[in-house]
């Protein structure tokens, strides 16, 4: 046995390292902290982004390292927001266990869709997401008395542990979602790093052999759906939270695609990437927002094709082909 | 209440025969290569302006700048196959999703540039104006030539897949592309001409479109979606297919509007979600 | 049969691809231990059998049993997972994994932890070390931790070997696991089936003849879908049939 042990050491070696935590990672949580100091009158924007980040990095789990695209995750990213306002309106505007409330209801769901999503491939798999994206929206719409409709909610959250009130200029708002950003990453961490995070990349890199080697593989896709649908759901919750009101654009198309954008461009199966990529778009769209949406639109496009053709991994694809193994 | 009924499923109907139209080509090019082209839209999109051009500003009758559409669509869409597409014809369906979304992004802002934001409405000429009355209903008659357009493409489409050697050729290159090369065919220069075909198609759907749903720059989007249930519930490669599957999502739409306006869209959605659940392949698809 | 139980048996299994019959009646039994070859011209249908042994194609007609169970509508995975394991002639890696993550994969799917998202990769331990001695078995060792998609064609041909190996088979299908190999590396190939464990039930399609009758201990010639023999090498060799079958094609190329 203690023979085994030292003979496998260095490929056990290798697959230590690749889940240890790195310099840069240190540094990237540190310069998080920055806006703090550096920002204070963008504290809002800095929420936003983390809000993003963290429903982008839900994306990936599915997207970059299960494989399954998606072109309607805002749903879930409603449906949390919309359960966290709907039980602020009813009175119960305890923020942790809205959050708590969001991912059980946004995972609930994502786990009755799950059936669906891992029985179709291809473009029924694309109409799929698209098609129950598109319908929850509708859905929301018709039922205008319990969501509000075009006019959205506006709710009352109490403070978080009953001290800290979220204020005007956004501090409180920042660092409650950055903490919940922060956990999101570490308990994807865990996920990625681990035999359930190997076979999911298995099935993204091939799924006709997982069979062969004995997986029952739709299981595994049906629970990292039900996680990502759950962290979604949080982030959603997070933006009713952190903004006191929710509207239907947080189940829209645009909201779907644009997580997609954002991951893309950062780069995905790597976690960083949909945090790159949300920081990136949203600080852009922040600082163009007096330009017309169509032109927008046409930057957006433009990138897209130029990731496609000229940078597939997207930004952290594109560095750590720069500089080897240096960002993992 | 009943002739209330025929002229919504008339009205139905025929919008479904513009969404084949619509469709019909992306359906046939994403079976022959497995190219997941979500631009197909703006092609038609880009059809629909070019007979704006055409009526507005060169003077030429409707009926003479639909196949003006058709060929300015077919041939920019060939262009982008050749120089762009066919590099991703392997590189899996993110990659094919987000390079031609991308392009529906570009395009759009393109047409906004030009064009503006605004409805670009067309003069139809009087004889497809108005109303055409049958046993004490009235029928439009652009609806009815609407019908007649797409029941002639549908046929052409059938004969020419079925009795040409072109045909034959695609549907080998369909059922199977490796056999289909093994057997001497070019699938390269089919896949370039049946792209052009399709892509034509789509803008002369776009142009048709004009009169039944406006026209402008988020066309190419908005229509898109009703490209892509038409094409995944009738099931890829399937003329057959697409054609129901347009008809069916036509009327229902229609009808949806008409009979239930606040749970219309959320109809057409319910229904792709449960046909597609039930039979992954679409109506009529093999694979 | 002299052997004992037959540990994989098919029993009159039919398949057609509308009006092609692929597979016509075949019956064939694999007792512990046997090194059995799978011959015949291309198109015989060959690697449709191994579909239909692995569930990868559900049989028109016919039985399928392992260890004198019913198999015939057990998905594949299951089967898979009760000890019926195949390799592909076309390599069906996972190209962005490192062998020893590839191999590692598989030994979690068969001990049913592949599942625990809690657990750290390298808390699996005894999954790590059995994952490189089977790579180590292979000559893996020195590549396992280079991406399976930058390795030698040779290479990747053994991972494909040591992927089926993860899963503990009992019967081990491999389907031209020298395919695209050079001539000289195919006989090394070989040495390392050669020396599976003596337990496994190994049923290899090969087309060179010296290699089939270097290593099988009995063969079976398929022609059109058919079972056309089935005997010792000895007696396949002499076989007037088999003679027809191969030289007949040989004038013809």
């Amino acid at each position: 046995m203690t023979v085994e042990m030292t003979t496998s050491g260095p490929a056990a070696t290798w697959l230590k390292r690749r889940s240890r935590i790195s310099a840069i990672e240190i540094v990237f949580w540190l310069a998080t902290l920055l806006p703090f100091f550096l920002f204070p009158s963008y504290l809002s924007l800095a929420s936003q982004i983390a809000i993003g980040a963290l429903f982008a990095l839900s994306v990936d789990l599915i997207l970059g390292y299960a494989g399954i695209i998606t072109l309607g995750h805002a749903m879930f990213f409603g449906i949390g927001a919309y359960t966290a306002a709907i039980l602020a309106k009813h009175g119960w505007g305890e923020p942790l266990t809205g959050l708590v409330a969001a991912a059980v209801v946004a995972g609930a769901v994502g786990f009755v869709t799950s059936f669906i999503i891992v029985r179709v491939q291809h473009l029924a798999l694309i109409m799929i997401t698209l098609g129950l994206g598109l319908l929850t929206y509708e859905l929301a719409n018709s039922f205008s008395t319990v969501t509000g409709g075009t006019d959205g909610l506006g709710v009352t959250i109490w403070p978080i542990f009953g001290r800290f009130d979220f204020d005007l200029w956004g501090y409180t708002a920042y660092s409650y979602a950055l903490v919940i950003l922060f956990i999101g990453v570490l308990v994807a961490r865990r996920i990625v790093n681990s035999s359930f995070g190997l076979a999911l990349t298995g099935i993204r890199e091939n799924s006709q052999r997982m069979p062969a080697i004995g997986s029952v593989y739709r299981t595994h896709l049906q629970k990292i759906y039900v996680v990502a649908a759950s962290m979604a759901g949080i982030a959603g919750a997070l933006l009713t939270q952190t903004t006191g009101t929710v509207s239907l654009d947080t189940l829209s198309f645009q909201r779907s695609a644009d997580v997609v954008v954002m991951l893309i461009l950062g780069g995905t199966g790597r976690l960083y990437g949909g945090i790159i990529g949300a920081i990136i778009f949203l600080v852009a769209r922040d600082r163009l927002s007096d330009m017309n949406p169509q032109y927008w639109y046409f930057w957006i496009g433009l990138l897209l094709m130029a990731i496609v053709l000229v940078m597939p991994g997207g930004i952290l694809g594109g560095l750590s082909r720069l500089f080897g193994r240096f960002v993992r | 209440m009943i002739g209330n009924l025929a002229v919504v499923l008339f009205d139905g109907f025929a919008f479904g025969m513009l969404l084949f139209v619509l469709s019909v080509g992306l359906s046939v090019t994403l079976g022959l290569m497995n190219f997941t082209n979500l631009a197909h839209g703006a092609f038609g999109m880009l059809g629909g302006y070019a007979v704006v051009v055409a009526m507005r500003d060169l003077d030429i009758p409707f009926l003479l700048s639909l196949p003006l559409a058709f060929l300015v669509a077919g041939l920019v869409s060939v262009v982008f196959e050749r120089t762009i597409f066919r590099r991703l014809y392997r590189a899996g369906e993110l990659n094919q999703v987000l390079l031609t979304i991308g392009l529906v992004f570009v395009a759009a802002a393109t047409m906004a540039y030009f064009f503006g934001t605004g409805q670009q409405p067309i003069a139809l000429p009087a004889y497809l104006q108005g109303y055409v009355e049958l046993g004490g209903l009235r029928f439009g008659a652009y609806r009815i030539f609407l019908v007649v357009v797409a029941l002639v493409i549908a046929g052409l489409l059938v004969f020419g897949l079925e009795h040409t050697r072109f045909g034959a050729r695609v549907r080998a290159a369909v059922d199977n592309q490796r056999v289909a090369q093994g057997l001497g065919l070019n699938v390269d220069a089919i896949f370039a001409v049946t792209f052009a075909l399709g892509s034509g198609l789509a803008g002369l759907g776009g142009a048709l479109a004009i009169e039944i749903v406006g026209l402008d720059p988020s066309f190419g989007f908005h229509y898109l979606v009703y490209v892509l249930i038409v094409v995944a519930v009738g099931g890829l490669g399937s003329i057959g297919g697409s054609f129901v599957a347009a008809a069916l999502l036509g009327i229902f739409d229609v009808g949806g509007k008409y009979f239930v306006p606040d749970m219309g869209a959320f109809l057409i959605y319910l229904f792709m979600v449960v046909i597609l659940f039930v039979r992954p392949v679409g109506l009529f698809g093999k694979r | 049969m002299s052997e004992g139980t037959p540990v994989l048996r098919t029993e009159g299994v039919r398949k057609r691809f509308g009006s092609l019959e692929v597979s016509r009646d075949i019956s064939l039994a694999l007792p512990v231990g046997a090194r059995h070859a799978l011959i015949g011209p291309n198109g015989a249908g060959k690697t449709t059998l191994i579909n239909l042994i692995t569930g990868r194609l559900k049989p028109d007609a016919g039985r399928i049993t392992l260890d004198g169970q019913d198999v015939t509508g057990v998905p594949a995975a299951e089967r898979v997972r009760r000890g019926l394991t195949r390799t592909f002639q076309i390599n069906t890696l996972f190209p962005g994994l490192t062998p020893i993550e590839s191999v590692l994969l598989a030994v979690c799917e068969r001990k049913q932890e592949a599942g625990q998202f809690w657990r750290r990769l390298t808390g699996h331990a005894e999954a790590v070390d059995e994952a490189f001695a089977i790579l180590k078995q292979l000559r893996l060792d020195d590549v396992a931790t280079r991406e399976t998609r930058h390795l030698a064609y040779g290479q990747q041909r053994l991972l494909e070997i040591a992927l089926a190996l993860a899963t503990r088979p009992k019967v081990l299908l491999l389907d031209e696991p020298a395919a695209g190999v050079p001539k000289d590396e195919s006989a090394a190939l070989f040495a390392v089936i050669a020396a599976l464990p003596a337990d496994m039930a190994v049923l290899f399609i090969e087309h060179d003849m010296n290699l089939v009758f270097k290593f099988a201990s009995r063969i079976t010639v398929l022609v059109a879908g058919a079972v056309l023999v089935e005997a010792k090498p000895e007696i396949i060799r002499s076989d007037p049939r088999v003679r027809e079958v191969y030289l007949g094609q040989g004038h013809h190329g």
